[in-house]
């Protein structure tokens, strides 16, 4: 960091950078798509004894709104792979998608017609836990890891691409 | 209850031509009958005081494909008499070229989404029915899973759907994402 031959605007954007990755890695706001097994085992690590909370993000929203992680715990049925594409749609970007356990992200055990063999065939997955399903310390790890990413991240990666027919919401 | 051969000769006198067998397995008498006189036979069950099954517990399909029987498809009706107990079981046998069977719902309200149900995984139609729709697949689903002939993975419905990209620039799909 420093200031470099461009100007001030370079010192300053790394400084927003790191402001911005701070304050956002530290209060994720999950939205939990639990629809199986896996959701049982996301409420525990919410509650008092695993404490998400410890972590920034204990703020669970139902809204997707209002929301920048989505954590995708259990199998996703072809009749729910609809909503759940919606619901990450309707989240304001930046957003992150945990896939958690065997079920989310390969189909696990459920090799049938009406079951999805990984959602990151149809979104863009940030974290995968593996388990069946992934103990609470696996999750706050995932968790950790979702915070490297933000960590990792800029805000010049912000700007929509004019030659990429991808709309920002 | 009346001993299974006494069931045969009821349901002889009564259907003759539509009845087709009275099985018996571990005390569990079956009634097979052709589809076409199934609402025949359940009103009968229903409303003769020797039988007075007066709940549907449930009411479900099989697939006989590979396995034989009277027809491809046998439509089953669990039936309870709740004041003593007796229970008895109902087949009506159907064909593949016209899987259609009188609904059972004007006897049992309970019959209506179970009847949805066995025309969603089967492709087993109702007549009165009230409303014949599918109730646990999609609308727009083009099969009959549970029909043997369908294969368990799907024919590529799961994974027909459109794919969701990051919405900001390319720049974003490029992090470099290591955790060493
Ligand atoms: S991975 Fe295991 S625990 Fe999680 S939803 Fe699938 S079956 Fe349930």
């Amino acid at each position: 960091m420093g200031m470099s031959d461009s100007g001030k605007a370079e010192w300053l954007t790394t400084r927003v950078d790191n402001l911005a990755n701070w304050a956002r890695k530290n209060s994720l706001w999950p939205m939990p798509f639990g629809t199986a097994c896996c959701g049982i085992e996301l409420m525990s690590v919410l509650a008092s004894r695993h404490d998400l909370a410890r972590f920034g993000a204990e703020a669970i929203r139902f809204s997707p709104r209002q929301s920048d992680l989505l954590l995708v715990a259990g199998r996703i049925s072809i009749k729910m792979m609809p909503v759940l594409t919606r619901i990450y749609e309707q989240m304001p970007e930046p957003k992150w998608i945990i896939s958690m356990g065997a079920c989310a992200s390969t189909g696990g055990v459920f090799n049938t017609y009406s079951v999805i063999q990984g959602i990151d065939q149809f979104l863009p997955v940030d974290v995968y836990l593996p388990g069946c399903p992934p103990r609470p310390e696996a999750i706050i790890d995932g968790l950790i890891k979702i915070q490297q990413i933000i960590s990792e991240d800029s805000l010049s990666h912000y700007k929509v691409d004019e030659s990429s027919e991808a709309v920002a919401p | 209850m009346l001993p299974a051969d006494q069931i045969r000769t009821v349901m002889h006198d009564q259907f003759q031509a539509g009845f087709l067998e009275v099985t018996e397995f571990r005390g569990m008498t079956t009634i097979h009958v052709k589809g076409k006189i199934v609402l025949e036979t359940l009103r009968m069950l229903k409303s003769d005081p020797r039988f007075a099954c007066n709940f549907l517990a449930d009411l479900t399909a099989v697939d006989h494909l590979e396995k034989g029987g009277h027809a491809r498809f046998s439509v089953v009706y669990h039936l309870l008499n709740q004041h003593d107990g007796l229970r008895i079981v109902l087949q009506a046998w159907v064909d593949e070229e016209l899987p259609v069977l009188d609904s059972a719902n004007e006897l049992w309200r309970t019959a209506d989404w179970q009847e949805r149900e066995v025309y969603d995984l089967f492709g087993i139609r109702f007549t009165g029915h009230p409303d014949l729709r599918r109730i646990l697949n999609p609308d727009d689903f083009k099969y009959h899973p549970l029909r043997k002939d369908y294969p368990l993975e799907g024919r590529g419905e799961r994974s027909d759907f459109p794919v969701v990209a990051r919405t900001v620039g390319s720049k974003w799909s490029d992090r470099g994402r290591t955790f060493e």
